[in-house]
């Protein structure tokens, strides 16, 4: 049936009750849609395009491309030396980045007053939005010959003792494993700090109260009450940093020291993945460039399989604090 | 807004002369009109939110010109019943209707029915007044302009006749492009009365629209209400009784059934008639025992 | 320790042990801060101080000199140039199809198994290295369509988007209901509900997103070495050729062993930092301004 349109409504062909679903609304529902599955698509071409490229590195190596020595010369392209690089360095990182990540997001939830926390906030900001390559550059130019000498200190002290000469003897100029990792630790504390306090945030008020309530000080509080429930979802947003670690290039390019070898000795130059792949890429060609972009399809896999458990456990850890 | 052809009497007359039994005073005299034309047949309406059954076997009829009051506890369905007459209980996503609700003869639920073209016929107050963050202007200019209005002078007309009708003209005329979040409670309400005035509705129905008011803004909207009467049909949930009695021609109570077996509940239309009847001579006893307020 | 009847009442602290180890706690977490401080004031501090002696107009608008130029001559304007073409091209790409995307996870998608897919890999997504964009547009397009900066453009968009979509969705999430029913009610269609309500209402905390969003992609170098193959000269059309930005001289010239090329990087850092700040607080300020969603 169909009704006039009222006084109100401007003149012109009556709109019927039945009408189709105006083309504008669907057509939008459709962009929308598409926009959305670009993530998916994207995500999938990078797999399958960097695989494509990488194929004969794949095909020459075989499970060679596992193996110890790198050396474009020879034409053999073994990745070991770099994928402890990228383990070392990370390490280093999160040893270091954790426990100062966790402090700082129970010192905005638990120590300091709502309102004095904005200050706090905007420095973890702030350190987050300092470019890679200013960390790099500050790295390469001002970090590394003032660390060098305390490596130098930190050698002869140790030197002759057993498992600590193996990890700190033999300083070099001071772009290292270690002073890449410590770089690291700076550039990954934004990340850890503000994944740590939306987890810390979900403990349920009732039983911080609880605790308080029974005389608790604020250290047993967080030990009684924070920490159970949050340590799941702590744990995720460590591997967050973790993947943000292993794939970070430009400071670690500039500080590592880009010497492809696998030693115990921190103090000494190394080479991730992403560093080696900025670093050498510009003279590759052929196989040597099917192995960089090979490593960046290993670096691919990993953080991919790293984010996807963290943010499960994040997203769980969220769910149940919520409960 | 069609005007109907039908002989409605909505000029006051002499009061009913049947006196109810009790001695009561009657309340501020009503003629006994014939119902207008029927603008909504519902019949055996059940509402489901998935396998929920808010509501069973809802049949009644809304007449033209009127203001029909759904009255009950909470968790009767009212708002649910309310929800389908201008087919919003479509956003939620798990909800489903069952039965046939007929709008001046076309059924709301039919195939090719679009909400939209439902919505802009039926117009819709919520509970708890949410201006856009827009300025006054575009608050109620905003129903035209999707309806493809953007003549600027026409628009200044509708936005002043809406606002007037609404009772908001005065307060604001000096401000139309202040935002619509700085109104006091029932100015914002009034705001979106003159909303969903704009665009010229046949029928407005009204969520508990003046549950987060005080009584002074309770009071202007039902002058309001009585205002606009003989141009729109309302239909009003409200669970403030005297509300009911004051501003409502007819009035349906519902209530919940519980089913002890299977432990459920549901709502149903319990009585359905002229305001005065149900309030003064209810035939269903569980409508005495809440409109004498012995239940909740 | 309130102790029981019989005995004073005593409501100081906890004793002893137990004080002391939450006053160390306490002290721990400030140290902790106080550890992230330090490094980053240095690092601030050095840049400013550094750079702000090269920095001048004809730093910024000169052409880019030769490594060994001493620090006085030529500037970094090729630079400053790319660095705005690529990442607004970046923005242009990125923003719209982020917030489209957001706008489907957060009002067609609903709890749906694609929507809650693609808003999980969306977060996976903003976990993907730079470098690995970098090598994906490799791949995908410069191997077929050479340098250009367009292709960085296309790997910054890359790492735009999900961030994007997660601070859009975010942002709209927070839109209340009644908005969206009083527009309903009047008989918009969803796209129109999504456009003239929800967007406006929502639109101060998604340029706020957006900008922290493009702060970031500025900043960005490895994406571009696989992508813009980095010059010297001013490349005026982004869509063909080789083109070079901020942050690609800086590691240019952190490697080089002249003063002249060190000066330079360090002005670059301080052009860097100082962009980035101004978009920071520009996003803060917008947030705080303009996101008031209800009475």
């Amino acid at each position: 049936m169909t009704q006039q349109a009222g006084p109100g409504i401007p003149a012109g062909p009556a709109r019927p009750l039945s009408e189709r679903r105006p083309l504008g609304d669907r057509t939008f529902q459709v962009i929308a849609l598409a926009a959305g599955l670009m993530v998916l698509v994207i995500l999938v071409l990078i797999a399958f395009s960097t695989t494509q490229q990488a194929l004969p590195w794949f095909k020459a190596e075989g499970w060679g491309i596992f193996g110890k020595t790198w050396n474009p010369a020879t034409q053999q392209f073994g990745a070991l030396s770099f994928i402890y690089g990228t383990a070392v360095t990370s390490a280093i990182a999160l040893i270091m980045a954790v426990p100062v990540s966790v402090g700082i997001a129970l010192l905005l939830t638990e120590v300091v007053p709502y309102r004095r926390a904005r200050p706090i906030v905007y420095v973890i900001d702030l350190l987050a939005v300092v470019p890679s390559v200013v960390w790099g550059l500050w790295g390469i130019l001002v970090f590394v010959p003032w660390i060098a000498k305390i490596y130098a200190h930190i050698a002869s002290g140790v030197a002759g003792i057993p498992v600590l000469d193996d990890l700190f003897g033999s300083p070099t100029s001071g772009a290292s494993f270690f002073t890449a990792g410590i770089i690291l630790a700076f550039m990954i504390t934004p990340i850890v700090t503000s994944l740590s306090r939306e987890v810390i945030a979900t403990v349920p008020a009732i039983d911080k109260e609880g605790a308080y309530a029974l005389g608790a000080t604020r250290l047993e509080m967080i030990q009684g009450a924070v920490w159970p429930h949050s340590k799941g979802g702590i744990v995720g947003a460590v591997l967050l940093g973790l993947g943000r670690a292993m794939g970070e290039t430009i400071a670690a390019a500039l500080v590592i020291g880009s010497s492809a070898t696998i030693t115990s000795h921190l103090f000494a130059p190394g080479d991730s993945m992403p560093a080696v792949i900025a670093n050498q890429f510009p003279e590759a060609s052929g196989t040597f460039r099917a192995a960089l972009i090979g490593l960046g399809v290993l670096l691919f896999v990993f953080t991919i399989i790293i984010n996807v458990i963290a943010r499960t456990i994040v997203g769980r850890a969220a769910e149940q604090g919520s409960a | 807004m069609e005007q109907p052809e039908q002989e409605s009497v909505t000029s006051l007359q002499q009061p009913q002369t049947a006196a109810p039994p009790r001695a009561q005073p009657a309340p501020e005299p009503e003629a006994y009109s014939e119902p207008g034309s029927t603008v909504f047949d519902a019949e055996k309406v059940s509402c489901y939110y998935g396998s929920f059954r808010a509501v069973t076997d809802v049949s009644l009829s809304i007449y033209e010109n009127e203001i029909t009051a759904f009255i009950g506890p909470s968790g009767c369905g009212k708002t649910t019943v309310l929800r389908t007459l201008n087919r919003m209980n479509d956003l939620v996503a798990s909800a489903r209707v069952e039965g046939d609700v007929r709008y001046r003869g076309a059924s709301l639920y039919g195939k090719d029915v679009s909400p939209i073209a439902v919505r802009r016929r039926i117009g819709m107050v919520f509970q708890k007044p949410n201006p856009f963050p827009k300025s006054i202007y575009d608050n109620v200019a905003y129903g035209p302009r999707i309806n493809g209005e953007h003549n600027r002078k026409k628009l200044d007309e509708i936005v002043e006749r809406s606002l007037r009708q609404a009772a908001l003209w005065d307060e604001v005329k000096n401000r139309l492009k202040a935002s619509g979040l700085g109104l006091s409670g029932g100015q914002a309400q009034r705001l979106c009365i003159a909303r969903t005035l704009a665009v010229e509705p046949d029928v407005i129905l009204m969520d508990e629209p003046c549950s987060a008011l005080d009584p002074i803004a309770t009071s202007a909207i039902e002058d309001l209400m009585r205002d606009i009467k003989s141009r729109y049909t309302i239909v009003i949930v409200t669970h403030n009784m005297q509300q009911a009695t004051r501003v409502s021609d007819r009035t349906a109570f519902f209530s919940v059934l519980r089913n002890e077996e299977s432990d459920t509940r549901t709502g149903v239309l319990v009585e359905y008639g002229r305001t005065e009847q149900i309030f003064h001579d209810p035939s269903d006893s569980r409508t005495e025992a809440y409109v004498t307020g012995q239940v909740g | 320790m309130v102790t029981t009847t019989g005995e004073q009442l005593n409501l100081r602290e906890a004793k002893g042990w137990r004080r002391t180890k939450n006053r160390i706690a306490t002290v721990l977490m400030v140290v902790a801060f106080v550890l992230v401080v330090i490094p980053l004031v240095f690092v601030l501090i050095t840049v400013v101080a550094r750079g702000i002696k090269i920095i001048s107009w004809q730093f910024l608008t000169a052409q880019i000199p030769p490594s060994v130029a001493p620090a006085d001559v030529g500037g970094i304007g090729p630079a400053i140039v790319g660095t705005f073409q690529i990442v607004g091209l970046a923005t242009v790409m990125a923003v719209p199809l982020g917030i489209l995307g957001a706008i489907y996870l957060n009002e067609y998608g609903g709890r749906g198994p694609l929507a809650r897919l693609i808003g999980f890999m969306a977060d996976v997504m903003t976990g993907v290295p730079s470098i690995v964009m970098g090598l994906f547009i490799f791949s995908i397009w410069v191997l077929r369509f050479q340098f250009s900066g367009f292709a960085g453009a296309l790997a910054l968009g890359c790492l735009m988007l999900p961030v994007v979509i997660r601070s859009t969705d975010e942002m709209l999430k927070l839109v209340p209901n009644p908005l969206r029913e009083g527009s309903y009610a009047l008989g918009a269609t969803k796209a129109r509900v999504t456009m003239t309500v929800v967007l406006p209402a929502a639109v101060g905390g998604i340029v706020s997103g957006a900008l922290l969003a493009i702060a970031r992609a500025a900043g960005e170098t490895a994406p571009l070495l696989f992508t813009i193959l980095t010059v010297t000269a001013v490349n005026r059309n982004p869509f063909s050729g080789p083109n070079t930005s901020i942050p690609s001289q800086i590691f240019v010239n952190a490697t080089s062993p002249y003063p002249g090329a060190q000066d330079r990087a360090w002005g670059a850092a301080l052009t860097l930092i100082v962009i980035a700040f101004v978009l920071m607080l520009a996003a803060r300020f917008i947030t705080a301004r303009f996101t008031r969603y209800s009475r």
